[in-house]
């Protein structure tokens, strides 16, 4: 370890060991443990509390890493949810689903607020491949698009999560107002198939689950590669020296709207996900107030960590429902406590726990397993080198 | 959108528009003003920033309550002794919250952030299991209703006046405690360097606690003013918080006439709007020019020249 110049074999490879067991134990949990032992209404709650961590999961790359507190969040999830909505609820408005309708063949709230037919804008919605893309790029382009006025500003810190915060309650209010067009309060509602197939018995629903369940691994590994990447260590230097990177010759901005932009499609695909399976959208998960729930979710996980941020989204969402049919009144206190608690005693979260109590010992036994790990790498990618010592892996 | 009123009728809305949009401006103002102290000069956001205002109307709730009971000859006068309670009520809480939280968190702001944010939902929880989640209105002395007919189309309510006459004394006296009282000295202080300052001789932490504490009270005085046009739920605060916020940061943070000057660009716009268009769409277009602008000028109106 003396010799700065070369980079430690750990940082460098893909997985560690105890990285590689966290993710299998995750996958466990969701794949074979929650299937087991919850009920179909249990396990279609514990899918809708996954889609959350989607969320957080960009929280940690936005917030943890790099350092950009978006309170604006919702407006993402609530785009990507928007979106697979008005797919659904097109395939469920045909003209013979609705023909008490005085238009029939458009959505039913566009017929209560005497639309008579579909406004431009919904139109491309009419197809499934047209829908796919607009979940991701929808909230990408409004993310680009604050992130480039923003960062390039070099705005940051405690404005961007004003602003951030003040765009979400432009995006409640307007859907609200726009009750022809987005539903209005009660949101999209009464959605039931995707191309044909039934999306709401429980069979459909299990189903929905486990695809949540490989899309969340497919962005954890994106989410992955990006904290390995050289990418993900120029974010933890900028949020700790922004000038410093900055004067090393790295456009600071295009890094944060990379960032700002992924943990948006991220959120975006939650949001289908939600929409999915719950069966509606609305604007009470679009708001300030649900923005800040999710920035929660993955305080309480470990804002360091895409594990944790997992973790701490079901795990507050089941304390929540779990609290909440029983003592309501007692929720909201505990709720506020809860984040006093995670910011004042433990800042990071679970994950930061984990690392100080038990890590040590789980990263003792797992010793052997990280060398072998190394000494294979190392043998593919320099045959010649001699494999990497006990000593260098300590 | 002006199609179909007369110009004398245009001026009567414009004139009962920019009214009713004053009440608002003071509101406003009273909020910011508090705002602009805790965030502009101590860098903190502070989330329950509405809670703090609606003890102070909980606070006037409660002394007219007291007044109309044991003290009915006073009643005209209750709302005086209620404005004072209320800022020591919400200052009170203010330093007793700076000690024990906001003080450990100076360093990273972002906590601060959710911090009050969880404060803010146990105070409301608190209300609610107080005085019940039902909103609560108080009685108006006898002097503050009604109004003054300024020409035949155009009237203006009295406790209108009463609040924009209180606003400006608020205002005026934060202005000069903040540019010609020792403590606004030292707090100015203590913004442009903690250390220094120190080194002089002001002790930075009970600045804070006193800066914080004011902040606060004032927000407690906004909402017993609040009282006097609308009534409060244990939620209330909440429905302002992003205004107030987006009014100091348009306005400047550290600028107090920026906030003034804001609070006033944004109400009036927002105001106007809302005879023309529909109520939700006003707020929607009053936010996204804001919004807008901050980002072309994120600095807001009138800066101060800060190092970032």
């Amino acid at each position: 370890m003396s010799d700065v110049s070369t980079p430690d074999p750990r940082q460098s490879r893909l997985f560690t060991a105890s990285e590689l067991l966290g993710y299998l134990v995750l996958a466990a949990v969701i794949f074979i443990v929650l299937p087991s032992v919850l009920d179909a209404f249990r396990l279609n709650l514990f899918g809708k509390y996954l889609s959350y961590a989607f969320v957080a999961i960009g929280l940690v790359l936005c917030w943890g890493v790099g350092g950009i507190l978006s309170l604006g969040q919702g407006v993402f999830f609530g785009l990507g949810g928007y979106c697979m909505a008005m797919f659904l609820k097109l395939e469920a408005s045909t003209p013979e689903n609705t023909s008490i309708q005085s238009t029939p063949g458009i959505p039913d709230f566009m017929d209560w607020n005497q639309l008579t037919e579909l406004p431009w804008w919904w139109v491309p919605f009419n197809s499934l491949t047209f829908t796919v893309v607009a979940i991701v790029v929808v909230p990408v382009i409004l993310a680009f698009i604050i992130g480039f006025a923003m960062f390039t500003r070099r705005v940051g810190g405690v404005y961007f999560a004003i602003i951030t915060q003040a765009i979400a309650a432009i995006a409640t209010i307007l859907i609200i107002g726009q009750q022809g067009f987005t539903g209005g309060v009660n949101g999209i509602t009464d959605l039931r198939t995707l191309m044909g197939w039934d999306i709401r018995p429980d069979s459909a629903k299990t189903a929905l689950y486990f695809v949540n369940g490989v899309l969340l691994f497919a962005v954890l590994f994106v989410a992955h590669m990006i904290l390995k990447s050289k990418a993900g260590r120029l974010m933890i230097a900028i949020r700790d020296r922004e000038d410093r990177v900055r004067f090393s010759g790295y456009n600071v901005a295009n890094f944060k709207i990379f960032v700002f932009c992924a943990g948006a499609a991220f959120a975006a695909i939650g949001g289908a996900m939600f929409t999915l399976q719950v069966g509606f959208i609305s604007p009470t998960l679009v708001g300030i107030v649900p923005s800040i729930y999710m920035v929660i979710f993955c305080a309480v996980g470990g804002r360091l960590s895409l594990l944790g941020a997992v973790y701490g989204a079901l795990l507050v969402n089941w304390a929540q429902t779990t609290f909440s049919e029983s003592f309501p009144e007692l929720w909201l206190l505990a709720m506020g406590a809860l984040f006093i608690a995670v910011v004042m005693a433990f800042p990071l979260g679970l994950a930061g726990l984990y690392d100080d109590y038990l890590k040590r010992h789980i990263d003792r036994l797992l010793a052997p397993v990280d060398r072998m790990m190394m000494r294979r790498a190392a043998r593919k990618t320099s045959p010649k080198a001699p494999a990497p010592t006990a000593q260098a892996a300590e | 959108m002006f199609d179909g009123y007369t110009s004398s009728e245009l001026t009567a809305i414009f004139a009962m528009q920019g009214f009713a949009g004053l009440s608002l401006f003071s509101v406003y103002v009273l909020m910011a003003l508090g705002l602009a102290i805790i965030f502009g000069q101590m860098g903190v956001i502070n989330m329950a920033h509405g809670e703090f205002m609606i003890l102070g109307a909980y606070v006037t709730y409660l002394v007219s309550i007291l007044f109309a009971e044991y003290m009915p000859a006073l009643f005209g006068i209750y709302f005086f002794i209620a404005m004072i309670l209320a800022f020591i009520a919400s200052g009170l809480l203010g330093m007793f919250v700076e000690w024990a939280m906001i003080r450990h968190l100076y360093k990273r702001p972002l906590d601060t952030l959710l911090a009050t944010w969880g404060l803010s939902l146990i105070l409301q929880q608190i209300y609610r299991s107080t005085f019940g989640a039902r909103e609560v209105g108080v009685s108006i002395p006898d002097w503050m209703m009604g109004s003054i007919a300024v020409t035949d189309l155009v009237e203006i309510p009295i406790n209108g006046l009463f609040v924009m006459a209180v606003t400006i004394i608020i205002a005026t006296s934060v202005g000069v405690m903040m540019y010609r009282s020792l403590w606004g000295r030292q707090v100015r202080a203590v913004v442009q360097n903690r250390t220094m300052a120190g080194a002089v001789g002001i002790d930075t932490g009970r600045t804070d606690r006193l800066t914080f504490g004011i902040g606060c009270g004032i927000a407690g005085v906004a909402g017993s003013a609040f009282t006097m046009i609308g009534s409060t739920g244990p939620t209330a605060g909440q429905l302002y918080i992003v205004d107030t916020f987006l009014v100091v940061v348009f306005g400047g943070a550290a600028s107090l006439l920026g906030t003034i000057a804001s609070a006033f660009t944004i109400s009036q716009t927002q105001s106007i709007l809302e005879f023309f268009i529909s109520g939700s769409m006003a707020k929607v277009l009053t936010l996204l020019t804001v919004v807008g602008i901050l980002m072309l000028r994120p600095q807001g109106l009138f800066s101060l020249k800060l190092r970032k």
